[in-house]
């Protein structure tokens, strides 16, 4: 079969220098059937500039996702991917690995499926594709035994995902490792099993230059930072001036400041004005030896972000300026918050509503009450420019603000105690 | 439509066994070193070196990999790393493979080895294009109207240089690309996306399969409405209401929203994550029409280079994209690269006022 398949449109992406996952899948292909099959799907694909994938349903044992079912609309001429299922797989925390549970992992895959791999999904799992509907369960089996388990899909908890963190960098505040590790485990029914109205993620970066893009890509970013002040190594300061030059000083790392807080004094001392530093992290990532960030480390918590679909984009605005993040009473206040949030976007929002979408639908204010969270300024960049404002405090009359004086202005509160008289 | 399973008793229920014990996958000097990093270096293209408070070193190689993987493949990322490093690796967000080396010695014989075993290029580092990030494409999508890891493979090799090489560019530049308008591939400082024109075309014998509410529902410009003909509820679409998302191809195959003669790609340019600086932003439209051309997809990768040639020529060190275009303003973007500025780069969202130039600064 395998020789009869046409591959002449994805063979164009056999040569160039950057490695090609279309030499590697023929090489596959010798062994697992299947793969030849999906080539030359993918082929057909190339030549109509039209896909051949449907979607389905298809969930394992007590799972309410983790498996995002394919079917193919060429099963006819092959038959080998009909069913080619794609398992999503939570990773250790950071995508660390070591060879042994790596290898594990793909014994187990090689056993049961069409042996590709991706590694990463976007939202952080582990994919492995080319599964049918029998060997789904049988995969799923050996990954449970082995300690594995199923990602998250749907309305559901997302895999999480983390930055290297204080396993591998100079700059992590806290522990992403630990944290991301602890919210899977914590809210591991949430992930498997989809109750939101529409999908959650978290994603985790030890300091605000957020390798784990958790800003634009998740609904609760949550971002390392500091409060006090800057570590500062005022001999490697003086090194570094003495091996770029003031000039690249001033070009590069003074100037750059977006409050204007740091500064050279006498071209080998760097001062910083801790009270106004916004931990932006950018003098920081230019003179790692030199700068880092202060002692007292922490969390800044964020909520709303998303791609595109359907209002826009967003990024995660401001919840909790900074919290400690570290002893297991810290870890509680976090899920504490986590369950506010859930419960209040959960009972209100609208089918397929995120976040981010409900809080622009009901406006911030009103989902800080829900939350039981109280206003502060740094979640804004500015107060509000509309003067009209409906202020509870000030309002007259009995039914927030409506005047009982005036019968054209009604509520629909008071008409239905007016039925009811 | 949809496939039913077949249904077999099994052992147990759900095992909710969360994540893997990340400290079982930790290098030894990961471990020893947790949290105690004191600063790093960028050693050359593709490596760095963490150095630990107690002077302990690090060694990390970065090689770009295409993501999708055969397990042979992978066990033979892992043969590398139990030869060099100690038997531990990580992967990066960006689908970059890292090893960590606790000897200096064994970068340059696993550099080789990542060359000549698997294939792949060590880079990716400093102020280089990394690895693009991709969506799923015509390999394994139910929604895309064009391929993922095909374009960017294509890509890669025109923009190979910019990724061996960590001086080639003011600062680092992140690509994403996007098969449809979900757009899952995500904010990047350019990112390349599928297009559609038109509005969905039903199916009304499809339609059934649907749960109609909620293809109601999900319409972001309340254009999809519930017609009854011939005694049996189906859709339509108010086509000078849609915008052409395809949000509703997503809950219902039905509304076939992509077309393989009139999709195109778009380029994008100065999403950022980082609070770095003036903090994250989103990308704007720079470059639209496209051809959706297979398999090597040239009039994209020109159009990229075309970009990232003005921005190599007038971008200042540690400026991203987005910060360059912002400080040389877009009219010379346009100068620079020769595309279009037309009416439709205009914002007509809610959000609109807020991207017109609100001042009288101009550049003249």
């Amino acid at each position: 079969m395998a020789d009869k398949i046409d591959t002449s449109m994805v063979d164009e992406l056999e040569s160039g220098p950057w490695p090609s996952f279309i030499t590697d899948l023929k090489q596959l292909s010798k062994r697992k059937p299947a793969v030849g099959q999906l080539l030359g799907q993918l082929n057909q694909s190339y030549k109509d500039k039209w896909n051949y994938w449907q979607g389905t349903v298809l969930n394992v044992d007590g799972y309410g996702g983790g498996i995002i079912a394919r079917y193919s609309e060429l099963s006819s001429q092959y038959p080998a991917i009909a069913q080619f299922h794609t398992i999503r797989v939570i990773p250790p925390a950071g995508w660390i690995y070591s060879t042994k549970t790596l290898r594990n992992l793909c014994d187990i895959w090689d056993k049961h499926g069409a042996g590709i791999m991706q590694l990463h999904g976007m939202t952080g799992d582990i994919l492995l594709l080319g599964t049918d509907n029998e060997t789904t369960f049988d995969c799923a089996e050996e990954l449970f035994e082995n300690g594995w388990d199923l990602g998250g899909s749907g309305g559901a908890l997302r895999t999480l995902a983390c930055c290297v963190g204080p396993a591998r960098c100079d700059m992590a505040c806290f522990d992403t490792m630990d944290v991301t590790t602890h919210l899977t485990n914590t809210y591991i029914s949430q992930l498997h099993r989809p109750e939101f109205p529409y999908k959650y993620k978290f994603k985790l970066s030890g300091c605000p230059n957020d390798c784990a893009c958790s800003m634009q890509r998740s609904d609760m970013p949550i971002i390392g930072t500091w409060r006090g002040p800057m570590q500062i190594n005022q001999a490697e300061v003086a090194t570094f001036v003495k091996e770029h030059g003031e000039q690249y000083v001033m070009d590069n790392v003074i100037t750059r400041c977006p409050t204007n807080c740091i500064t050279l004094e006498k071209k080998k001392k760097i001062v910083v004005d801790d009270a106004n530093c916004v931990h932006c992290m950018h003098c920081i990532n230019v003179m790692p030896k030199a700068l880092r960030p202060g002692k007292d480390k922490g969390v800044t918590i964020l909520l709303g972000g998303k791609r595109t679909l359907k209002i826009g984009d967003t990024m995660g605005s401001v919840l909790v300026p900074f919290m400690k993040l570290e002893t297991p009473e810290d870890y509680q206040n976090l899920t504490d918050l986590v369950d506010r949030v859930w419960d209040f976007w959960g009972s209100n929002a609208h089918d397929h509503e995120r976040v981010g979408e409900f809080i622009n639908r009901v406006g911030l204010g009103t989902f800080l009450e829900g939350i039981g969270l109280a206003p502060d300024p740094q979640m804004v960049r500015a107060p509000t420019s509309s003067p009209y404002i409906k202020f509870e405090e000030l309002a007259p009359g009995r039914f927030g603000g409506e005047s009982k004086h005036n019968p054209a202005v009604r509520s629909e509160e008071v008409e239905a105690m007016e039925r009811a008289e | 439509m949809t496939t039913t399973a077949t249904t077999k008793v099994r052992k147990k229920g759900p095992r909710d066994n969360g994540a893997p014990d990340y400290k079982q996958n930790l290098h030894p000097l990961m471990v020893k070193n947790y949290g105690k990093w004191a600063y790093h270096e960028f050693v050359k293209p593709g490596v760095l070196v963490y150095v630990a408070e107690n002077g302990d070193k690090l060694w990390v190689v970065r090689a770009g990999s295409p993501r999708t993987l055969s397990v042979d493949k992978v066990r033979k990322i892992c043969d590398i790393a139990d030869r060099y490093a100690e038997g531990y690796l990580r992967f990066t967000s960006r689908a970059n493979l890292e090893f960590s080396l606790a000897k200096k010695s064994n970068i340059a014989p696993l550099i080789k080895a990542v060359k000549e075993e698997l294939g792949f290029s060590v880079g990716g580092t400093g102020h280089s294009i990394s690895n693009v990030t991709h969506t799923q494409g015509w390999l394994h999508c139910n929604l895309p109207g064009t391929d993922a890891a095909g374009p960017v493979k294509a890509l890669m090799d025109e923009l190979f240089e910019e990724f061996v090489h960590d001086d080639k560019l003011p600062m680092r530049v992140k690509i994403s690309a996007s098969c449809c308008q979900i757009n899952c591939g995500g904010q990047a400082d350019l990112a390349i996306n599928l297009q559609h024109h038109h509005p969905p075309r039903i199916k009304p014998e499809g339609v059934g399969i649907c749960e109609l509410p909620k293809v109601v529902a999900i319409c972001p410009a309340a254009a999809i409405r519930p017609r009854a003909t011939e005694g049996q509820t189906t859709l339509e679409v108010v086509a000078e209401k849609c915008m052409y998302c395809g949000a509703c191809h997503g809950q219902c195959p039905t509304m076939e929203i992509r077309d393989a003669q009139t999709d195109t790609l778009s380029i994008w340019l100065g999403g950022k994550t980082s609070s770095t600086r003036k903090g994250p932003s989103f990308m704007r439209l720079a470059v639209w029409g496209l051809p959706n051309n297979p398999p090597r997809w040239p009039e994209v990768s020109g159009a990229v280079k075309n970009i990232l040639s003005a921005y190599k020529q007038t971008g200042r060190k540690f400026e991203r994209l987005g910060e360059w275009v912002d400080r040389i303003g877009w009219k010379k973007f346009f100068e620079l690269t020769g595309f279009p500025f037309t009416k439709y780069h205009i914002d007509t969202t809610e959000m609109a006022r807020s991207t017109f130039n609100t001042s009288a600064q101009v550049r003249l």
